[in-house]
């Protein structure tokens, strides 16, 4: 989480208007679309009428009870509101900062009489526009001509300027970020209403949120659940009047509430954009919220070796001495060499040098003669003041050198170098005048703490293969470093797809990140395909997601949220669920005990009187809906272990848990309760 | 010495349950095995002789439907026959026609697998309506429902877009398994003293003198497919308690097991259908789990004995035997009740209205979760849907989709379930309700208070279940009760098979999810746990308040 400005807070404003929206979500209209708070309100409202007629309804004589269990179920119906405008307030107040970057801008269109300015809403596919230095780009498009400094951090909230270019893979600019330096011409790509920051702005502000298949299917157990309760509460008035027990209708909607799953059905869709919201504070826009659950069914993850799994630059990993020479002397002019070697090459050698804590005379170097590298002579190196000269290079190169100058070969050299180039490695041969004193072993990097991730990954099931366009020793020896399952060496990106669809054959979701034009049938192709930000236009279209910070590794966390929204949304319907349990043994006995005062031995809970029993319930049932919401937002906890081991403890947690906590919540209510009724 | 008889009966289920799935497995896998060479030959014939060359693989509509037309036109036959059985040959008792709603209410009840019974066999049916309609639609039906709990099991558990073929399954649930079954334990039963005759109604002299009607017949064989189909209809209307019926101890074992070994081996068959035995077992795990708290309940309630009798001093050290057979004792009684509603059977062996409360409350239970076991296919597909809901709400928390068997539960899946799981309440509250709210309905009812309420709820619970037993005492021969009773056990029967064949047609089509270690598995004991969870909370907890208002009130005020 680098951005600092996308993190969401929870600021007096968005709960005002949370507050505000709680009430405004009671229209019925709106109401109808969460079925479960809306029997809720429903059941409020004949409550409400019982309390207003209460001779029409028969209600005399129980106004105040009646009128609490309005109050409760008032409050369980804003409570439920509450959470989702709070989720939604979220996204809305980043969806605000989005959109001070859409002020109304001015372009410099080109047409055939010259450049005109016009306003950025006249802009429409495949105008062209010229953007100086200082002025923001009017719209999303591809540079066509000339190079520029861009400062993108309107949307990545990364303040560092990124260099855009015409051609290659950093072409593609986005609407509303700024020119810092030089001038470009661009070719516009979206109408207007359908950019990039149009869509984000929507896309956090929710209103193109689209019910995602999972949240689909549990709003449909949600609702059969409902009508299940309906059914019973509806056929027990006739049933209890045969037993000469008479049910008011308060009491019954008051059974009704308690039992229909109101937690979970209050929090569904707030878990939802929550997780939507987690994605996006973490600067990937995810394009669906079926992507985002997708993201926690990955079974395969393709990553592209350079700049995911390893730093892509090859780095000095040790040093070895040929002939008689010893481990240090190698260092101290393999360190002469690099001193003033501003290439990554160069520079690893001397951090190596750090990190071995050997020796050097610095000062040597510095006053030394720097021999850049050129493609002839494959070597670098420096000619020192007393006229002795070093050089590395590849070991060829520096073979002949040396022989040039009459010195030996040692017998080993050919023999350690390719050893090195057979573990994937390069070798830098190092001479000084003409005695070849060793090698520098040059490999790709894997980033640290990539083993570690992967080894997270193998523990939620899920396999990696690594893409590279080295040869497949190399690409092994990566692949044995960073622990990834299986790699593609000397692949095209054809092979991506066809990887892809063979894993896919077998039923397996498959992620992919990629950022260059020729990723983007791959992109496509994957259920989740994470874009860069950096990428081109083509790779941002094709993808579900697309990453600010330009990280291709960002799609392990990716996978974690996805898997956390999902098991939040299990935790919370397994819980409200069980919580049945203790409510049913509160207002059953409650219910029959005043005609039946033997059913008293149900009231295992001994709770003080059969409206307090009641009453509690009820009150339990709507203040558990607020308690959850900072659970709902932050999803549950979660660290990758095996699918029986996460089952065992959410199980115990949210299942259990979800027996218990009501029993001790009901009573503790009632405590208080009892005080008055 | 009661729980020793309780055990033995337990074990010889248990070591039944292997050989007879691996059977049932052979019958329907479809692969060539040895029993083809026993029965093919007949099969081949029969094939021939209704036309049925090629038997291809039908999809879930087509097979729901061909399932559907053939109970109907079965139950349209059945009818005919009832009617018209005055001028029909075998009867030698001279029994006229059925009444029109009583007719309606006896062959939905058998073609259902019900077997709810609201006439007495000896004076309503002549011998060959016993034989062409009760008895034949007493293999037919449970026929019916092993075809469709196969086609189910093999829709979730193989792809393509095939359940089977619904004639090749009907043909050869009877003639591999019900019809030589019930030959061999017909046999034994003849061999044990149940009769087996056309003869008519004896008339014989008492020793005081008087004149007395004995009723006999055909018993042996109605009585091996009454519990081996687990339909439960009687001969007699006394059923299983009848001494021609079930005359000693060793009769009462031999039916006990005919009808529950059956629906505990078919948990064993999906085992083997899902190509991994483990996920039977959680099944069957699962269901013995829940039989044996129901076994326990009803045995240790009956054991101690209505509270107010004993609170008179009278000797109740036998435990409550009112309503029940001195020659099977309360292990025996109990055994049976529980196993006969457990399997969905519905024959008795004790009247069920005579329990205690809270031995009462053990049937009524185990008919509404109706997959403790279960009768013929009914139980394993309510347990698997049971399944298949479990791992919905709990597969969520280890951080995928939920998958089933590698297949992902989606809405399609979902609104089916929901369906399923509604109409199960629906069809026996609903009913309950309406019956109290009329004076059709209450005026039945023979015992007032807490009891009457139990008598309505358990024959609603009884009809929906597909059991028939019945808690009796209710004057249920009306057309309000004849009428209601029918369209419930209708709906009860066809609406959750069609909902799940519907489910297998959707599983079976679906793209296959490989199992990871993030992937919830459904065979270890955790699971047993979430499914036991699953039917209790979703199930259990749906009936609590008319429960609490039947037998639970009644049990609280006797004492």
């Amino acid at each position: 989480m680098q951005s600092s400005t996308r993190k969401s807070m929870l600021t007096s404003t968005i709960l005002k208007d949370a507050v505000i929206d709680s009430f405004k979500k009671l229209n019925p209209i709106t109401m109808m679309k969460n079925p479960v708070m809306f029997v809720v309100e429903v059941g409020t409202f004949i409550v409400l009428l019982t309390v207003l007629l209460p001779d029409f309804m028969g209600a005399k004589g129980h106004v105040g009870f009646n009128l609490t269990v309005f109050f409760v179920l008032l409050i369980t119906v804003l409570f439920a509101n509450f959470a989702e405008a709070l989720a939604e307030g979220r996204g809305k107040a980043q969806a605000d900062s989005l959109k001070q970057s859409k002020q109304q801008l001015s372009a410099n269109k080109r047409t055939f009489s010259g450049i005109k300015a016009v306003p950025s809403t006249e802009l429409r596919k495949g105008d062209i526009v010229v953007v100086s230095q200082g002025e923001m780009i009017p719209g999303d498009g591809e540079v066509i001509e000339g190079l520029a400094s861009v400062d993108e951090s309107a949307i990545t909230g990364e303040s560092a300027p990124v260099i855009k270019e015409a051609g290659g893979d950093f072409s593609s600019v986005t609407g509303g970020t700024r020119v810092v330096s030089d001038r470009i011409v661009v070719q516009i790509t979206s109408d207007p209403g359908e950019s990039f920051i149009d869509r984000m702005i929507s896309l956090v502000e929710g209103a193109q949120r689209q019910k995602t298949p999972n949240e689909l299917a549990l709003n449909t157990l949600l609702i059969s659940l409902t009508l299940i309760f309906l059914i019973v509460v509806v056929t027990l008035a006739p049933i209890a009047r045969y037993a000469g027990v008479n049910i008011e209708a308060p009491v019954l909607i008051a059974l009704l509430v308690c039992l229909i799953p109101t937690t979970i059905g209050g929090l569904l869709s707030a878990i939802g954009i929550a997780g939507m919201d987690r994605v996006t504070q973490f600067n990937v826009i995810a394009m669906s919220g079926k992507a985002v659950e997708a993201a926690g069914d990955i079974n395969t993850m393709i990553l592209d070796k350079t700049g995911t799994i390893t730093f892509g630059n090859r780095m000095a990993s040790s040093f070895i001495p040929v002939g008689n020479e010893k481990i240090e002397t190698v260092g101290y002019w393999s360190a002469i060499t690099s001193v003033k070697d501003e290439t990554p090459e160069g520079r690893s050698v001397i951090d190596l040098m750090r990190a071995e804590q050997y020796e050097y005379d610095e000062k040597l170097a510095i006053d030394a003669e720097f021999i850049a590298f050129k493609a002839e002579t494959r070597m670098s190196g420096v000619d020192l003041r007393d006229g002795r000269q070093v050089r590395k290079g590849a070991v060829d190169a520096v073979k002949q050198w040396v022989k040039a100058q009459g010195g030996s070969i040692p017998a080993d050299l050919d023999e350690k170098g390719n050893a090195i180039a057979s573990k994937g490695g390069t070798p830098l041969a190092v001479a000084i005048g003409n005695r070849i004193v060793g090698l520098i072993y040059l490999k790709d990097t894997v980033k640290p703490g990539m083993r570690e991730r992967f080894e997270q990954l193998r523990k939620m099931g899920i396999k990696t293969i690594m893409c590279t366009g080295d040869n497949p020793l190399t690409a092994a020896t990566i692949a044995l470093e960073a622990g990834v399952d299986d790699f593609i060496a000397e692949s095209k990106p054809e092979d991506k797809i066809a990887v892809i669809r063979r894993e896919q054959a077998e039923g397996k979701l498959v992620a992919m990140t990629g950022d260059g034009t020729n990723d983007a049938p791959a992109l496509a192709q994957a259920d989740v395909g994470l874009a860069m930000n950096s990428g081109t236009t083509a790779a941002k279209e094709a993808a579900n997601m697309v990453d600010l910070d330009s990280d291709p590794s960002k799609i392990i966390e990716v996978v974690s949220i996805g898997k956390q929204l999902l098991m939040t949304r299990g935790a919370l319907t397994t819980f409200s669920i069980a919580n049945d349990v203790a409510k049913y043994f509160a207002i059953i006995p409650a219910m029959f005990t005043i005609a039946i005062p033997q059913m008293d031995g149900l009231n295992i809970m001994h709770l003080g009187s059969p409206s307090s029993a009641i009453l509690s319930a009820l009150i339990f049932n709507a203040i558990i809906i607020p308690l959850l919401i900072p659970l709902a937002m932050r999803g549950i906890a979660y660290k990758p272990m095996s699918a029986m081991k996460l089952l065992g403890k959410n199980m115990t947690v949210y299942g259990l848990g979800g027996i218990i906590a009501p029993f001790i919540g009901i009573k503790l209510i009632d405590l208080i309760v009892h005080l008055w009724v | 010495m009661g729980i020793v008889q309780i055990a033995v009966v337990l074990v010889v289920l248990v070591l039944l349950v292997k050989p007879l799935g691996t059977y049932v497995y052979n019958v329907f896998s479809n692969e060539p095995n040895r029993t083809d060479r026993i029965f093919g030959p007949v099969e081949r014939w029969i094939y021939r002789l209704i036309g049925l060359r090629n038997r291809e693989g039908m999809t879930w509509k087509k097979y729901a439907i061909t399932l559907l037309l053939t109970n109907a036109a079965l139950a349209f036959i059945s009818y005919l026959i009832l009617r018209i059985q005055s001028i029909l040959p075998l009867n030698p008792n001279g029994v006229g026609a059925m009444e029109e709603t009583l007719s309606f209410n006896t062959v939905i009840s058998f073609i259902t697998n019900t077997n709810l019974q609201h006439y007495s066999g000896e004076s309503s049916l002549s011998y060959f309506s016993q034989m062409a309609v009760i008895m034949m639609m007493m293999f037919t039906s449970a026929a019916t429902g092993f075809s469709a709990a196969i086609a189910f099991v093999r829709g979730i558990t193989s792809r393509g877009n095939s359940l089977g073929n619904f004639f090749e399954d009907f043909v050869k649930a009877h003639t591999r398994i019900f019809l030589p079954a019930a030959i061999v334990v017909t046999m034994i039963l003849v061999g044990l003293d149940v009769p087996q005759t056309l003869q008519s109604t004896l008339t014989v002299t008492t020793l005081e003198g008087a004149m007395q009607n004995i009723a006999i017949g055909p018993v042996a064989s109605l009585e091996s497919i009454k519990h081996l189909g687990t339909n439960g209809g009687g001969f007699f209307g006394a059923n299983s308690s009848h001494p021609f019926e079930n005359p000693n101890g060793l009769t009462n074992v031999i039916e006990i097991l005919s009808m529950w070994a059956l629906p505990a081996s078919l948990p064993y068959v999906y085992g083997r259908f899902a190509r991994n035995r483990k996920q039977g077992w959680v099944v069957y795990s699962a269901m013995m789990a829940l039989f044996l708290v129901f076994l326990a309940t009803v045995y240790t309630s009956e054991l101690h004995g209505n509270p107010v009798m004993n609170s008179l001093g009278i000797d109740a050290s036998q435990g409550s035997m009112e309503g029940k057979e001195v020659r099977f004792g309360i292990p025996q009684s109990a055994l049976f009740t529980a196993v006969t509603t457990a399997a969905t059977t519905g024959t008795v062996n004790n009247m069920h209205d005579t329990l205690t409360p809270l031995g009462g409350l053990v049937p009524l239970a185990q008919m509404m979760l109706n997959c403790v076991f279960g009768g013929k296919g009914a139980g394993l597909m309510n347990m698997l849907m049971y399944a298949i809901l479990g791992v919905f709400i709990a597969g969520l928390m280890v951080g995928r989709t939920p998958e089933f068997l590698g297949r992902k539960i989606e809405p399609r899946e979902m609104k089916l379930i929901a369906i399923a799981i509604l109409i199960h309440p629906l069809i026996i509250l609903g009913p309950t309700a309406i019956a109290f709210l009329t004076d059709l309905g209450s005026g039945a009812i023979s015992n007032a208070g807490f009891h009457g309420i139990s008598q309505v709820l358990y024959e609603y619970t009884s009809s929906a279940a597909n059991n028939g037993s019945g808690f009796e005492g209710l004057a249920d021969n009306t057309s309000f009760w004849n009428i209601t009773t029918g369209l419930v056990m209708l709906l009860g029967r066809y609406v959750s098979m069609i909902a799940m064949l519907a489910v297998a047609g959707s599983f079976v089509r679906k793209q296959w999810v490989p199992e990871t270690i993030g992937t919830l598995k459904t065979d270890n004991r955790w699971f047993v746990g979430i499914l036991v969870g699953t039917v209790l909370i979703i199930g259990a907890l749906t009936f609590l308040p008319a429960i609490a208002l039947g037998p639970i009130a009644e049990h609280l005020t006797l004492g």
